[in-house]
């Protein structure tokens, strides 16, 4: 992910859903238009939430990182 | 049309109001109007401070909800008012206590936790609830 810059990152690891989920709408409303942010998770059933919820609130996901142990780095950009 | 849920929660066990705040949850996520109508046991679990002690499981599910709850608790899963609360953050989620309960039971709005809003009439509840999905619960 060379170039971009994540302006702030949730390890929501141990958490559980909808706990994922709840952090990036958090993150994403505490940003500012143009800013990346990521969450881990760990959450199986969060891995398909979060893509959903970004593709719905019309922001962008940049990229799901797998990361050692099965969990996965959302990147996603905030475009309104 | 707004897309909308309306949640009947009947219940007061654990599980049920689990179940209840992460459907909320997850519909608040998806951009959906929520509204709760608590009612019965439902609403007495709405009672101040009520949840701290609440262990109380559905009788049909008794053996496995103990399991779960033992689970959760060991996962330190968030209780389900802390869940409940982050929807209403997040989303558009709101709590109405049922009149016929709350007049029954002698209950007051201050006698509820404070994510309650107000107090309706099922008639009330049924014409917000118009058009849009009703889950029991």
């Amino acid at each position: 992910m060379e170039g971009i810059k994540i302006t702030k990152e949730v390890d929501a690891r141990g958490s559980f859903c909808p706990g994922p989920l709840m952090e990036m709408i958090r993150l994403i409303r505490s940003a500012n238009v143009g800013d990346v942010v990521a969450v881990i998770s760990g959450d199986e059933g969060t891995k398909k939430d979060l893509p959903a919820w970004i593709k719905k609130a019309k922001h962008e996901l940049i990229a799901e990182e797998p990361i050692e142990g099965g969990a996965t780095r959302f990147i996603c950009k905030k475009l309104h | 049309m707004e897309e909308k849920i309306s949640i009947i929660l009947f219940s007061g066990t654990v599980d049920k109001l689990l179940a209840a705040v992460t459907i909320a949850s997850g519909a608040a996520a998806m951009q959906k109007k929520v509204q709760i109508f608590v009612t019965f046991y439902g609403l007495l679990a709405f009672r101040k401070d009520d949840w701290k002690t609440n262990r109380r499981l559905s009788k049909d599910f008794e053996d496995f909800a103990t399991e779960a709850l033992k689970a959760m608790e060991a996962k330190k899963v968030p209780n389900w008012l802390d869940t409940l609360k982050s929807a209403m953050e997040i989303g558009d989620v709101t709590v109405h206590a049922c009149g016929l309960t709350m007049d029954l039971l002698a209950i007051k709005l201050e006698d509820l936790e404070s994510v309650v809003s107000d107090i309706v009439g099922v008639g009330t509840f049924i014409e917000n609830a118009s058009g849009g999905q009703i889950l029991f619960l």
